[in-house]
């Protein structure tokens, strides 16, 4: 006799789980053959898809539309400028400091912003990114409304030679991608997973069925904002130069990771990465069209928003029914007796 | 002592601009509930319309408003009836989502067609006259005007919503747009018409600042910034809420910036933080 059963594997998950292991283990091994332009672009990816899928952790899971993740981008990039140049603190050990510092300011932070409900949440994470830049620019032994360069000492710790350094940051880059992506696919198998579920759903019914609705959207935007200046603090390790229109941009940190999460996929795993590998390829082949980019970028995510809001892997994993790794349930048949 | 006096009349000053863009958001968020990040960059493309319209025509630039008003109007009702129409619903994600990529259009293509230069609009003498009330207090007539239209807008929209047809309509796909509906009204041609009227008074208050400010494609947001605060701090009960959060924050620059300029906008933030963690509801909303 055959009966179904609720599980969240199948042979795609098992296949595709395997294959992000591999693949990982790939990753890793490129600090041992690949080239210096090659290492450097790697990077890039690593902490754009890492942006993409904070932010979509925020807003695709938990819905909150932040466009201020800049403020935690640039104060990374700062307080790692400020201990390792300042303080003479070994760069590898700024990194956990940061997200502990992050962790720490984006608690007050987070109890004013809940304050403002829904779209006014939005601009409110806006003006609390401005707080923060203007906050740098007055802080003169940072270099002021300047900025500060790491200087060549500090940067040479990670290694002797420019080779050395972007093996260095590309490991630390993959380390920090990958604790990110494991921290995301552990909650949303967890109870605060359900819960956020059961909130995008119903917010009303979730609370009225117990969930600390509250609590659990504070809870993201902590791990958010204290995994986000990690990662500001490597892509500034990486420039070796900061300033507060560079640090707080929300450019570079929210508008084009905003259009690769809602082109990619919004409220998906693996939407946000599908979204930052199709911007990188767009700016390598693309490089030269400057502010048209922008517009094209926008206007596609527009597109994308009007005609399918889940994205191209929405649509995908609708119209085909894929999902890669473990994190929905669907009925399977169980094997006979 | 008159020279904080001083800081405080001229903070009310440009505090009637701040309710002026305050206004068109607060317009548009109670009539469907949606917030436009974009407001700032309309506001700063009225600049650049009323720039092209200067020295294309030859106009004074508050004759230009002339030309202004209307074109903003359109851009208004067809920005609504295009795009934001197609994304309204009970889901916030979509409006904020597109309304954010049209700003970010907005910038860029401001950008390329104007490049990233400061431009100022020139309105001649009047830029300069002034009222002088003390030694160390004078009023130029320039932000003094803003003053009053601000009010004269305020008085204008209260007369709109409790008085015409149009101000009914508004009330009405406010309260419920469904029923509004079922009585007959075509929801979509109502909120293009009150955006329309978001972008006439965006309209009226980017020329004013352009001409008592320099612009660049870049400056929208901080716009939008001045104008959200003046609304959370006026509390979201009415458009007299809102006039009293703007001159509220433009006081609070104003005599930040008589200390050290380096701290005018900031002061701002500030302020607008201390009162959402002391009064959520507003320094000016009903009471909680």
């Amino acid at each position: 006799m055959s009966g179904f059963h609720v599980t969240r594997s199948s042979t795609l998950t098992l296949v595709s789980s395997i294959g992000a292991v591999a693949l990982a283990a790939v990753l890793a091994s490129g600090a041992l053959w690949a080239s210096n332009d090659t290492l450097r672009l790697a990077t890039d990816v690593f902490l754009y898809v890492a942006l993409a899928c904070l932010w979509n952790f925020l807003a695709g899971y938990a819905g909150l539309v932040s466009v201020g993740q800049q403020a935690y981008v640039g104060l990374g990039g700062y307080v790692l400028f400020a201990l390792a140049a300042k303080a003479n603190m070994p760069v590898l050990y700024t990194i956990p400091l940061l997200g502990i510092v992050a962790a720490l300011l984006s608690v007050p932070s987070a109890k004013l912003l809940f304050r403002l409900r829904g779209a006014y949440f939005t601009i409110g994470s806006w003006v609390l990114a401005e707080v923060f830049r203007l906050t740098a620019i007055l802080i003169v032994p940072l270099g002021g409304g300047s900025g500060m360069s790491l200087p060549v000492r500090v940067a040479q710790t990670l290694g002797r030679t420019p080779h050395d350094r972007f093996v260095m940051t590309y490991l630390i880059a993959l380390a920090l991608l990958l604790a990110i992506l494991v921290m995301i696919f552990l909650v949303l198998r967890s109870r605060i997973g359900l819960a956020l579920t059961a909130i995008r759903d119903n917010e009303v019914a979730a609370r009225s069925n117990g969930v600390n609705v509250d609590r659990i959207k504070l809870v993201v935007y902590v791990a958010a904002a204290s995994a986000t200046a990690m990662v500001g603090g490597l892509i500034f390790l990486q420039r070796l130069r900061i300033s507060p229109d560079a640090g707080f941009s929300v450019n570079d940190w929210t508008a084009l990771i905003i259009f690769m999460v809602v082109i990619g996929g919004i409220g998906t795993f693996e939407g946000p990465i599908l979204g930052a590998l199709i911007y990188v390829f767009l700016r390598e082949t693309l490089a030269t069209l400057g502010p048209v980019y922008l517009i094209i970028l926008g206007a596609v995510a527009i597109a994308v928003m009007l005609v399918e809001p889940r994205g191209i892997w929405g649509f995908v994993r609708s119209r085909w029914g894929v999902q890669l790794l473990p994190l929905g349930f669907f009925v399977g048949k169980s094997p006979q007796r | 002592m008159e020279h904080l006096a001083n800081a405080l009349v001229q903070g009310v000053m440009i505090g009637g601009l701040y309710s002026m863009f305050a206004v068109g958001l607060a317009l548009i968020f109670g009539v469907m509930r949606l917030v436009n990040i974009a407001h700032g960059d309309l506001i700063v493309l009225s600049a650049y319309v009323a720039l092209v319209a200067t020295q294309s025509l030859g106009l004074n630039p508050l004759v230009s408003l002339v030309v202004v008003v209307p074109v903003m109007a359109l851009v208004g009702y067809a920005l609504q009836r295009g795009l934001f129409n197609r994304t309204m619903g009970a889901d916030v994600l979509p409006p904020l989502l597109v309304s954010f990529g049209l700003s970010v259009i907005i910038q860029n293509a401001l950008l390329m067609s104007f490049s990233a230069d400061n431009r100022r609009l020139q309105a001649g003498s009047i830029e300069v006259a002034s009222v002088t009330l003390t030694d160390a207090i004078s009023i130029g007539v320039l932000p003094l005007l803003q003053l009053v239209l601000a009010v004269l807008v305020i008085f204008g929209l209260q007369l709109l919503l409790y008085r015409t047809a149009i101000g009914r309509a508004f009330r009405a796909v406010s309260d419920d747009p469904k029923v509004a509906q079922l009585m007959g009204l075509n929801n979509k041609h109502v909120f293009g018409l009150a955006m329309a009227l978001s972008c006439m008074i965006v309209a009226l208050a980017g020329v004013l600042l352009a001409i008592r400010a320099n612009f660049d494609p870049a400056t929208g947001p901080t716009r939008l910034i001045f104008g959200f605060e003046a609304v959370i701090i006026g509390g979201l009960t009415n458009f007299w809420g809102t006039l009293a959060g703007g001159i509220f924050l433009g006081v609070v620059q104003s005599v930040a910036s008589s200390f050290d300029p380096g701290w005018q906008i900031l002061a701002g933030h500030i302020a607008f933080l201390v009162v959402l963690a002391v009064r959520p509801n507003g320094l000016f909303g009903a009471a909680n």
